[in-house]
């Protein structure tokens, strides 16, 4: 019961209190980590596992997934992660009404 | 034929200047059927060329401070894409990259990934935020967010000595290409090179340089993807090689083996002989041949690089708003994907080439004799890129006695693959594309910091525009000279100044930029800290590392970015939390840079 009420003054607290610009900032940073988190992954964190890549039995297209990350598969998801990165960051700007006028 | 604005028209400019170019093309095909020298046309294509360049560069002069130094704000996202790629792309990308990923294969190919993975971060962490602060340099930004003359002098500092280590390379590249082209001996062909550069930029600033990027990137895209498909087409690997060169990879690991890659060593004494500069192949193709750190390490480093040097960050500077600036990233890493995902299908078409045996272009395996009488072997020998030598005296020639440049596997290989004349020409273009168009970046970086930061800014704020602008221009030469005389002493290789600028531009600026918007305690003694420091321990452990220190945590001369950026973010945050925080107002201006809607913090014109 207690907990109950100390979770409900909290987020209640956090709720009321946050102003439309900091709630904005909130969102965009969880926005971020989700982003860089994607980012770690395929430039850095596989490429721990190089060597299991290279023995792996998923070859997409044929060619050794280890090869395959280095010369298309990362790249190809970074210009994919930047344009969802952009798109949702948008979507956040609009939902406080901080999207720039058109006539800019 | 253009009614409007030329905003309104850049489809239809720049598709008619691609449907000429392809053209120009053409026509120098059928020149070459109807007997033109191969020396003219190698002239034509670059002399073509670069006076298209000059005239777009005569064409965007301005007066105006916002058009020299950010174009006016009124760069479309995906046509500031394409200059950004081309600004991105410099000679090390076109000439070099293809080269290190045919000798070192996949310990090689950390730079693919590390030069596209540092998009993400500026995407996300940067480009939006400092393009929502409105500052025409990235000093600028520095400057007004820490407040002070110090924090925006450290930072022209840092800016000068990375953009500075890169442009040397970038002209050496420009030299290189002119010299072979159009046949002028190299200490003069720099100048030839520099005096392009500068006619794109001189007149017009940030505007002029970005409509001749634009135009150079078509040139070096046409130039560098219609090679791969020839050869991949005419060797029947393929007709779309990236997704179909899964059999030529296997194949060149099983001809590794045949031919005893690694097993058979050169004697040092025969090694001597190999000219300066070449090389044979040593590391396998495909194979995971790197230890995973050193791999990442290299990553790392080319990440936090891209997201610190300034003359990137400043074309994002050029859109019309922030949305247009975060898309523009995006479009920006798209264009360089078309490049980069063909440099490794390059290397392995062109390591084919020469390997196969039942292809009639192998060369391993013939008679010494028969390839030293081989036309393309003389020519490229005779440039200095090319060497065979019978070390083991059985007179056929082994994998392990043939030696090659690294620019020769981008600029020979259309020669080797049997393709036209026509084709080496355009390659050569593409190549003085790619340097120029990184070289007018660089050198516009460091002109306008030192002119709108340290003349405007810091030693003359009454100046007027006319003023700023001549001083500006004055500055660009000045620089590009200082370039062009370090280019022609040649110090080091291409590729490997250009990391270094890299890891330059990461232990300086990198903590101090991200934190600047993340971080709203960060102050100005902090961030002077970091930057100093940063660039101090990372310069000090590269010297160290070359003098033969055998350094740590496997750090070597390639990652010291790696030392910098640490010692600048520790000392960043220490500084910071010992010293005042910054006043409400610069608060205020940090939430106000996170928001994309309302009025830029710096004016317009300022």
């Amino acid at each position: 019961m207690s907990f109950w009420v100390m979770f409900r003054l909290l987020t209640y607290r956090e709720g009321k209190k946050m102003s439309k610009q900091q709630q904005h900032w909130e969102k965009t940073r969880m926005l971020l980590f989700i982003t860089l988190a994607i980012w770690f992954v395929f430039s850095i964190g596989i490429f721990f596992f190089g060597a299991e890549m290279e023995a792996s039995s998923i070859r997409p297209l044929g060619y050794p997934l280890s090869y395959y990350m280095t010369c298309q598969g990362s790249l190809g998801i970074f210009v994919i992660l930047i344009f969802w990165f952009a798109n949702r960051q948008e979507k956040i700007d609009e939902e406080f009404g901080f999207t720039e006028r058109e006539d800019d | 034929m253009f009614k409007g604005k030329f905003i309104d028209n850049l489809p239809k400019i720049y598709g008619t200047y691609t449907g000429g170019f392809l053209v120009f093309i053409i026509l120098m095909a059928i020149a070459e059927q109807a007997g033109m020298s191969a020396k003219l046309i190698g002239i034509f294509f670059v002399a073509f060329t670069v006076l298209i360049y000059a005239l777009i560069g005569y064409l965007s002069r301005t007066m105006q401070t916002d058009a020299y130094y950010v174009a006016g704000r009124q760069v479309p996202t995906v046509f500031n894409g394409m200059a950004t790629a081309a600004d991105w792309m410099s000679g090390a990308s076109f000439v070099a990259m293809a080269g290190g990923i045919y000798f070192k294969g996949y310990g090689y190919m950390a730079l693919l990934v590390g030069w596209t993975g540092g998009y993400v971060l500026v995407a996300s962490l940067l480009a939006p935020y400092l393009r929502k602060f409105g500052c025409y340099t990235v000093p600028d930004f520095i400057g007004t967010r820490y407040g002070g003359n110090l924090a925006r002098l450290s930072a022209v500092i840092v800016l000068t000595v990375a953009s500075f280590t890169y442009v040397t390379a970038q002209i050496n590249a420009t030299g290189t290409i002119a010299s072979v082209a159009l046949d002028i001996p190299f200490n003069i062909a720099v100048y030839v090179g520099l005096a392009s550069i500068l006619m794109c930029s001189m007149l017009g600033g940030m505007r002029a340089v970005t409509w001749t990027q634009v135009a150079q990137y078509i040139v070096l895209i046409i130039a560098y993807l219609l090679p791969v498909f020839w050869i991949s087409n005419k060797m029947g690997a393929g007709v779309f090689p990236h997704l179909m060169l899964a059999d030529e990879v296997a194949r060149i690991a099983e001809l590794e083996a045949q031919f005893g890659l690694g097993e058979i060593k050169n004697s040092a004494a025969d090694l001597k002989q190999v000219p300066k500069g070449l090389a044979g192949i040593t590391k396998a193709h495909s194979e995971v041949n790197t230890t995973p750190w050193k791999f990442i390490s290299l990553a790392i480093c080319m990440m936090a690089g891209t997201a610190s040097l300034p003359h990137v960050m400043m074309r994002y500077f050029t859109t019309p708003s922030v949305k247009a600036a975060r898309r523009s990233v995006g479009w920006s890493l798209f264009f360089i994907f078309l490049l980069y995902s063909s440099a490794p299908m390059l290397a392995t078409l062109s390591k084919l080439s020469l390997m196969d045996p039942n292809l009639a272009t192998g060369i391993i395996g013939k008679s010494i004799t028969e390839v030293q009488a081989i036309d393309w072997y003389q020519n490229w020998n005779q440039a200095n890129l090319m060497f065979v030598s019978d070390f083991n005296g059985n007179g056929t020639l082994e994998l392990n006695e043939f030696f090659m440049g690294g620019k020769a596997v981008v600029l020979a290989t259309p020669e080797i693959a049997g393709l036209p004349y026509v084709i080496s020409g355009l390659v050569a273009a593409g190549g003085m594309a790619a340097a120029m168009s990184t070289a007018d970046g660089l050198v516009l970086a460091i002109s306008n910091a030192l002119s709108h930061d340290i003349y405007y800014k810091m030693i003359n704020p009454k100046a007027e525009t006319a003023k700023r602008l001549i001083v500006a221009r004055v500055l660009l030469v000045l620089i590009g000279f200082a370039g062009a005389t370090i280019a022609a002493l040649e110090i080091q290789g291409i590729l490997g100044s250009v990391i270094w600028a890299f890891d330059f531009a990461m232990s300086g600026l990198f903590f101090p930029l991200v934190l600047g918007v993340w971080w709203k305690r960060a102050n100005a003694q902090g961030a002077v800290a970091g930057m100093l420091l940063g660039l101090i321990s990372g310069t000090v452990y590269l010297v160290a590392v070359r003098n033969g220190y055998p350094g740590f945590w496997g750090v070597t001369q390639l990652t010291f970015g790696i030392i910098g950026s640490l010692v600048s973010l520790v000392s960043m945050v220490v500084v910071s939390l010992l010293t005042k925080a910054p006043d409400a107002a610069t608060q205020r201006m940090v939430d106000e840079v996170r928001v994309p809607s309302g009025k830029t913090i710096l004016g317009k014109q300022h």
